[in-house]
């Protein structure tokens, strides 16, 4: 039978199938971090489990984690505490253990893929949502709650039933100014925040080939942002050159006895997806978010839509407008803006911070704006070092925090105060979601550094040159 | 038993026709620091329900004592956003036992089912008339049978056929969870491991 990328990945993971019920799937690989975790481990204890495959399951302390000072104790408590639990679970049970200050620490789909944990037909999961980043590899990778985190602790398995299939084919090329997080933003807004629901996506197409690896991770990582359950991407030679000589990555005969199988993980011509979905990479603009979910996006030289126009969420639009101060028809450019945050999952890698040094270089940061640079993690802080990145920042007035998950979730003291916007590269602007009140607009890193030295909504377009 | 069997509800319930529900709403990340399930009951739509300075905003219908009860209905979308499971503890923690939407988030889905809510997904017209009927009559009761997997409103008798599988239906009934499953078949994980590098 023809099969799916997916399905080649799922199907053979697949330890039993319950009749009426779900899967039970065996997962290659478990990431955890200090705010899912500890519940689960407690779990295990009350049951009198123990971890059954520790060498599967790998630390990073990220979200909760300050983006300054992080060589002095953790000033918060309650963060310290479940800092220090998923220390103890962690090393009382054999996981390797990547804790603030280690040189390998950093957000948990930032470090996955940078050290080779991620790799393509294998199954990921982590107790945050955006686990599908992963994807990218051509892995099935998706977020998992704290009771599935104790269930792959004490079995490696989880239980679900087989997701939809859908395929997102996008071909053309991409028109200057626009970055693969315009994509992802493009395509949420056209299907909403549930259009996927139920379904695991693949992307397709041209624009997704010409992407380098960290575009597809932004791509995958907002596949759950549609409602997917995940998205991948098939695996080609630059995934795997991606992958080569990182440390968790087989080595000698056995990478090329892995690379047999990954060669195989492509969708079969003529496999049939419960979804199709077609768009053309031209018609993309830079986007911007002016509402109060990932799906109220526009291009950013678009008014904002009148509510009659609107697609899902009707009877909350008003209220979403309202909490962010907006009013239908009004246009995105030149509204004020008072912070900007690059980092993330979703745009916190070397080649985000590229893009935004491209567009600030021989500019000044605007004087209204507060920018928070947090690299993705410290090889990326590394590399912003290394590749004189840092130099343009400091000459624009940008200073660069150390790495974690920081305003993304605003767990940590990086929170935008009530009232005031902020143009985020992160991967929601949820109500309160960068501190109570806060006001998010989700763009790339070309739009948030136009936004930070004009400090304003501000077409990137117009600063290239 | 890792949670308490679910069998019949009947109760009355509170009403939040918002669609899109996000789990930022239903508990903001601050207060995802605890390390053991404990009191997220106290947190539940914190940012709806309180002022910063942590006094009661009147309009939330959490802070109106007309209406109260054992069932969470939702607008269409309920619980998208961030897999904390944190969000479906708090509504339990609350003292919600089922949570009634047109459309429900994937991994929010799941984790109500991990811990022992029943989710259940109604049609539109179901979802709309219950809004309808709860806000002119507060007192109306739900009945939700999941061995029947039947939803009713007790006034006006109307009642629905809900979906959910015969395996998570069979542990809902007697208050099983996956880990009790997964345990019994560990020979085969373990089988099914050694043939899986790592
Ligand atoms: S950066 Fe945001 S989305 Fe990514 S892992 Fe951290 S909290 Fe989750």
């Amino acid at each position: 039978m023809k099969q799916t990328l997916f399905d080649k990945v799922w199907d053979s993971h697949v330890v039993q199938s319950i009749k009426k019920g779900p899967d039970v799937l065996f997962i290659d690989r478990h990431l955890i971090h200090e705010v899912t975790s500890p519940v689960a481990f407690l779990g295990l204890k009350n049951r009198g489990l123990s971890v059954l495959y520790p060498k599967r399951t790998f630390a990073t302390a990220d979200h909760n984690t300050p983006t300054i000072n992080q060589h002095l104790p953790v000033a918060d408590p309650l963060s310290r505490n479940q800092l220090k639990a998923l220390e103890e679970n962690a090393t009382s049970h054999g996981i390797s253990y990547w804790g603030l200050g280690h040189k390998k620490n950093g957000i948990v789909h930032v470090v996955g893929p940078e050290y080779g944990i991620t790799q393509p037909g294998a199954t990921i999961v982590c107790g945050d949502s955006h686990t599908s980043t992963h994807g990218a590899f051509g892995a099935i990778a998706f977020g998992i709650g704290t009771s599935e985190v104790e269930m792959v602790l004490a079995t490696q398995c989880i239980m679900q039933s087989k997701p939809k299939k859908m395929r997102i084919t996008i071909n053309g090329s991409l028109n200057r100014g626009v970055t693969p997080k315009d994509v992802a933003l493009f395509i949420i807004s056209k299907l909403t925040t549930s259009g996927a629901t139920g379904y695991f996506v693949e992307y397709a197409g041209e624009i997704f080939e010409q992407l380098s690896m960290e575009g597809r991770m932004t791509v995958c990582n907002l596949s759950i942002e549609m409602g997917a359950r995940g998205g991948m991407i098939a695996p080609d030679e630059k995934t795997f050159k991606y992958i080569k000589d990182r440390e968790f990555t087989p080595k000698g005969t056995d990478w090329d006895k892995a690379m047999k199988y990954w060669k195989t993980l492509f969708t079969d011509e003529d496999a049939i997806f419960d979804e199709e979905l077609v768009f053309d990479g031209c018609k993309i603009d830079p986007m911007i978010t002016f509402g109060t979910n990932p799906g109220m996006g526009i291009s950013i030289t678009k008014n904002i839509p009148k509510a009659e126009n609107v697609e899902g969420g009707k009877s909350t639009y008003k209220k979403s407008l309202d909490y962010m101060g907006y009013a239908e028809g009004e246009s995105m450019l030149g509204k004020p803006i008072d912070y900007v945050f690059i980092g993330s999952c979703t745009n916190g890698r070397i080649e985000d911070f590229r893009a935004f040094a491209s567009i600030v270089k021989g500019h000044q940061k605007s004087e209204n704006v507060t920018a928070w640079l947090v690299p993705g993690s410290h090889k990326v802080l590394e590399s912003i070092k290394e590749e004189g990145l840092l130099e343009i920042f400091n000459e624009a007035q940008f200073k660069l925090r150390e790495p974690g998950c920081s305003a993304c979730l605003a767990m940590n003291d990086d929170k935008i105060p009530e009232g005031k916007y902020a143009v985020s590269t992160s991967n929601r602007n949820f109500e309160g979601r960068q501190g109570p009140g806060a006001r998010t607009l989700l763009a790339s890193p070309l739009v948030a550094a136009a936004a930070a030295i004009t400090g304003k909504i501000t077409d990137p377009r117009t600063l290239i040159y | 038993m890792a949670y308490d069997s679910f069998k019949i509800l009947k109760s009355t319930a509170v009403p939040l026709p918002i669609e899109n529900v996000d789990t930022d709403q239903i508990i903001p990340a601050r207060f995802l620091k605890a390390t053991e399930r404990k009191g997220f009951g106290d947190n539940l739509f914190r940012d709806w329900r309180y002022n910063q300075d942590n006094s009661p905003k009147e309009n939330f219908i959490l802070n109106n004592p007309t209406f109260s009860g054992k069932i969470l209905i939702g607008g269409h979308n309920f619980g998208s956003g961030s897999s904390r499971e944190h969000a479906a503890w708090a509504i339990y923690d609350y003292g919600f036992r089922c949570v009634i939407s047109s459309f429900f988030a994937d991994i929010f889905r799941n984790n109500c089912l991990n811990i022992g809510i029943l989710p259940v997904q109604v049609s539109a017209e179901l979802l709309s008339e219950l809004f309808e009927i709860i806000q002119i009559k507060p007192n109306t009761e739900v009945e939700v049978n999941l061995k029947k997997q039947t939803i009713t409103i007790s006034t006006t008798g109307y009642s629905e056929f809900f979906n959910i599988n015969d395996y998570k239906k069979e542990n809902m009934l007697n208050g099983y969870d996956d880990i009790d499953y997964l345990k019994n078949i560990k020979k085969d994980i373990q089988k099914f491991a050694e043939k899986t590098p790592l």
